[in-house]
């Protein structure tokens, strides 16, 4: 299980997150929502260890991530596959090495990382690209990589940062229907931040939306659906008009 | 809260520490297993190709120079070129050979390090080194320090001696002096000390070299412009900084009686 607390974190005067509260229940698959900038990357990347809270707690699996050690924190992060936004493949390395990646820290032999490598490629649907540099890939297929290379270690958790974002539609429900089936075969939890509806809808079990650093409501999609706080009610109805307001400070950059 | 200024000077002690930080966590991951010796190679190699051309080239062309300068310099003074080898060798070695070989390695590796490293920081590839159980200290800056306080020390060496023979060709065939005569004044003041003077300074440039290229890569942000920002400031600090102390580690030297 996931557990946020009350987490904060800011950037200079930007205070992105402001006191989160989110509880993840293993075998779900948790949707947040919320708009560009609102902190779901953020907040990701304090599941995985690459932020700390500045108060406030994350616990996985009741390891409370701000008070291990480095070789502790690694162990909760081999639990833990993350999908980055823009894939983060590594450019100097093959496709194969790429999905290798984790698992030459985890004492296996050349063998089975090999076969290990194959399977992860074949069930993102690129076999046999082992050899091929992720400069030479689309787009579309270094998510797939990047997706291959996450699940190589059987996380137990599966983060996804916006899995379907520059995608084509059609792709984009290839990506669905990898996530839903990563769910139903591996068993995996999975954390999914979207804006995209569409995927909302069709992977979730469970809906949270994130606005001003803080949850604001979760729910099932279909309470999501018929929530009465109209900030949730503009963000999936995707009108300009309501409470949400866009903050222009944030351009000014 | 604070006005301009202080923020400035808070925003300089956080690099500052940051960057002690850095090296700190390079130096102490060099001794710590498991050690990383292909990448080690691997960068060593890159650096050793990349820079040899250049180094040679520029070493060769400024002992030419110099050669010539002293020749007539000394020419019309004495009205014969006196001492153009040991004028040559002795600049080559002590100073040009180490300084010049940081410089043009600085526009060559450090430019390269940084621009490498930025990249995969704001592509998000050092995160995802990190998530997936590697130290980025570890894997990406300890071999990159490795090879240049290795290399770089012997790409200046290599540029002392061509440094010296280009200094040898304008002697003999431009200067008209003697091969005997270059040679003698070369090697009857050299003692190991002033090798040993150039050599020092330039494990330092290399740290300096390093470690720039390393922080400044380390902390790019902002996109594909980002990374270019980072670099320019990487090469520019990186020269700064080795002209800068270049001065206090040769009054040093010179204290320690090394050269
Ligand atoms: N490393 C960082 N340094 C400074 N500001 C950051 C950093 N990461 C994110 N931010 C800021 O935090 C806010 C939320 O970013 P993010 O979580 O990426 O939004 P999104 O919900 O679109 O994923 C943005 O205003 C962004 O500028
Ligand atoms: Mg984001």
């Amino acid at each position: 299980m996931i557990k946020i607390e009350n987490v904060h974190k800011h950037f200079n005067e930007n205070y992105v997150l402001r006191g989160v509260n989110l509880e993840v229940k293993d075998g779900e698959t948790l949707t947040i929502i919320g708009g560009s900038g609102s902190g779901k990357t953020v907040l990701l990347r304090h599941i995985v260890g690459l932020f700390l809270a500045e108060r406030g707690t994350v616990e996985v699996d009741g390891i409370n991530l701000g008070a291990v050690r480095e070789h502790e924190l690694h162990e909760v992060q081999k639990k833990i596959g993350f999908l980055f936004q823009d894939g983060a493949l590594f450019d100097s390395l093959s496709v194969g090495e790429n999905v290798a990646f984790g698992l030459r820290y985890m004492n296996l032999s050349e063998q089975v990382i090999h076969k290990k490598v194959s399977e992860c490629l074949m069930h993102v649907g690129l076999a046999g690209i082992e050899s091929v540099r992720p400069s030479e890939l689309s787009g579309g297929m270094k998510k797939r990589v990047a997706l291959a290379r996450a699940i190589a270690r059987d996380p137990k958790y599966m983060l996804y940062d916006e899995p379907t974002t520059g995608l084509d539609p059609i792709f984009s429900d290839v990506i669905n229907e990898l996530i839903l089936d990563l769910q139903k075969n591996l068993k995996m939890t999975s954390i999914v931040v979207t804006h995209d509806l569409k995927s909302v809808y069709k992977v979730s079990n469970r809906i949270a939306m994130l606005l001003e650093g803080k949850i604001i409501e979760t729910g099932t999609p279909d309470e999501i659906k018929n929530s009465v706080n109209p900030s949730v009610q503009q963000f999936i109805n995707g009108s300009s008009k309501g409470p949400i307001k866009l903050k222009i400070k944030e351009y000014q950059e | 809260m604070f006005n301009k200024t202080e923020e400035k000077i808070i925003e300089l002690l956080n690099s500052l520490a940051s960057s002690f930080i850095l090296v700190y966590k390079t130096i102490i991951s060099c001794f710590m297993k498991p050690f990383e010796t292909n990448l080690v190679i691997y960068q060593m190699v890159g650096i050793g190709l990349r820079s040899l051309p250049v180094t040679i080239l520029t070493s060769f062309s400024v002992g030419m120079v110099l050669a010539l300068q002293a020749g007539y310099s000394a020419m019309y003074v004495f009205n014969e070129p006196l001492y153009v080898g040991t004028i040559v060798t002795f600049s080559i070695i002590k100073e040009l050979g180490p300084v010049l070989t940081a410089t043009v390695i600085t526009g060559r590796v450090g430019a390269a390090i940084t621009a490498e490293l930025g990249t995969m920081k704001v592509t998000e590839q050092i995160d995802a080194l990190y998530t997936l159980g590697t130290n980025p200290v570890k894997y990406l800056a300890v071999p990159r320090f490795l090879a240049c306080i290795t290399m770089i020390p012997i790409l200046a060496t290599i540029a002392n001696i061509f440094g010296v023979v280009g200094g040898f060709v304008v002697s003999r065939y431009k200067l008209d002096i003697p091969s005997t005569v270059y040679w003698t004044d070369t090697l009857d003041f050299l003692k190991i000390d002033d090798f040993f003077h150039g050599f020092i300074k330039s494990v330092f440039f290399a740290a300096i070299i390093a470690f720039v290229a390393i922080y400044k890569g380390f902390g790019t942000k902002g996109g594909a412009e980002g990374v270019g920002k980072a670099t320019t400031q990487a090469v520019v600090t990186t020269l700064v900084l080795i002209l800068v102390i270049d001065y206090f580690l040769s009054a040093l030297l010179v204290a320690l009686r090394i050269g």
